[in-house]
């Protein structure tokens, strides 16, 4: 029953968090997709950079976490900046991964059909490639954004704000309801996100 | 992507990742920048939090890789197909809950401490395991199992010379996924009081001295990187022989 008490007593709190954390992730996942999207479309010509490139995200992404925050402390700061930053650095891999992967995965006779039409390399990337590589990079986008969801709560502990506060201020104080709050609401908003966003890549794939 | 060359992974990462790591060590020690910062970072306490955090991550992964493996193969038999199905969505929900929530949870029912880590780390990583033992097996053609069963082969026989040999290499993957997860998810085991290299990073944010907080950012980092390398080395062992 105290936690039910809890949620209720707490209920703008919880909103408020959830608000903060649903706004760091977005706004990592827009830039992270502008360039992500930017840098897999751009290996894709430039073949001898795609190696070098998914790489480089491999290894950002073997690099825990917290040790990746720790690493941008120095440069951004305590506060949101870092989470940010952490959290685009992040989502990266996967963007990039899949763009490249969804345009390679393209028939070639689609694209030589385009350009049989006389279309130019950027109206066949606009009207063709993305297209067609749409679904690919939004499975992508979705990993990403299931994957941070975890991060920014850590990034919590940094001063990012959101619901991994619930988390740290209940293990420092020794409640555990509160720790329990904020692991149960952690979870529920990346199975949700999980599920609406696989919903709208089903609607992409038709 | 068949333009990708095939890496050969070789040795000399290996040791660049080890001797990055003392060297970091070393250098962090003999240069700590500040009386606080020389009380944390001495080779006694940098190794017993080495051997905290290996300790740890192989502790798990071990548990992990001995129950997710034979519940892998356990719900990909025929008669259980129906419960493989379940479990395998179950596994795809439980991946998208993220490791601080695994540990947070861990820590309401267990409290403070290194049992209260192992149980968190063997729990998150069971799940890439079980799911990547199930879709091997499951992955293999029916008409390779149907071979072997015209060769008068006993299940068991099929389970261990046919279909583990041709998924393994798929579980393989699976365990490496899980383990550098681990070393990255057993950062955050400081937070519940198991230590590890997320106690210099942790101390580092706290009292705000940069070579603590560096220390520890470079030596867990090493560690990830010197796993995902070396079972990436296993992997391609495995697919080049099987």
């Amino acid at each position: 029953m105290g936690f039910w008490s809890l949620v209720v007593s707490r209920w703008n709190n919880i909103l408020e968090s959830t608000g903060e954390h649903i706004l760091i992730v977005v706004a990592a996942v827009c830039v992270a997709v502008i360039v992500g999207v930017a840098l897999g479309v751009v290996i894709t010509y430039w073949r001898s950079l795609a190696g070098p490139v998914l790489y480089f995200c491999q290894v950002v992404m073997t690099i825990p976490s917290l040790a990746m925050l720790g690493l941008l402390l120095p440069v951004f700061g305590i506060g949101y900046k870092t989470g940010v930053a952490t959290l685009i650095l992040y989502s990266l891999l996967p963007i990039v991964r899949n763009t490249y992967a969804g345009i390679q995965g393209i028939d070639p006779a689609i694209i030589e059909a385009a350009k049989g039409m006389g279309m130019r390399e950027t109206t066949i990337l606009r009207r063709v490639k993305l297209p067609l590589a749409w679904s690919v990079i939004l499975a992508g986008i979705r990993t990403a954004v299931v994957m941070i969801i975890g991060i920014a709560a850590i990034a919590s502990y940094i001063g990012a704000g959101g619901l991994g506060e619930f988390i740290f201020r209940g293990i420092s104080q020794w409640n555990l309801q509160l720790v329990l709050l904020g692991a149960v609401c952690v979870s529920l908003l990346a199975v949700l996100a999980d599920g609406l966003l696989k919903r709208v890549e089903g609607r992409a794939r038709r | 992507m068949a333009h990708r060359r095939t890496r050969v992974k070789s040795w000399l990462p290996v040791l660049l990742f080890i001797g990055g790591a003392v060297a970091a060590a070393v250098y962090f020690v003999e240069n700590p920048g500040s009386a606080m910062a020389a009380r944390v970072l001495t080779y006694d306490h940098l190794a017993t939090l080495a051997a905290q955090h290996v300790g740890m991550v192989v502790i798990s992964s071990l548990l992990a890789a001995a129950t997710a493996l034979p519940l892998g193969i356990l719900i990909s038999r025929p008669r259980l197909r129906l419960l493989g199905l379940v479990l395998e969505n179950l596994v795809n929900i439980g991946q998208t809950i993220p490791s601080i929530a695994v540990i947070a949870l861990s820590f309401t029912v267990l409290g403070l401490g290194f049992n209260t880590a192992i149980f968190a780390l063997w729990l998150y990583s069971l799940l890439p395991i079980l799911r990547n033992t199930y879709a091997g097996i499951i992955s293999v053609p029916p008409g390779v199992r149907e071979a072997a069963v015209g060769m008068g082969m006993r299940p068991w026989r099929i389970l261990l010379r046919v279909e583990l040999p041709l998924a393994f290499p798929i579980i393989m993957a699976g365990i490496r996924t899980a383990v550098v997860v681990n070393v990255g998810t057993a950062t955050l085991a400081t937070f519940i009081g198991a230590g590890g290299f997320g106690h210099l990073i942790v101390t580092g944010i706290m009292v705000r001295r940069l070579q603590l907080l560096l220390s520890g950012c470079i030596l867990s980092a090493l560690l990830a990187m010197l796993c995902d390398h070396l079972l990436g080395m296993v992997e391609e062992k495995v697919k080049t022989s099987a």
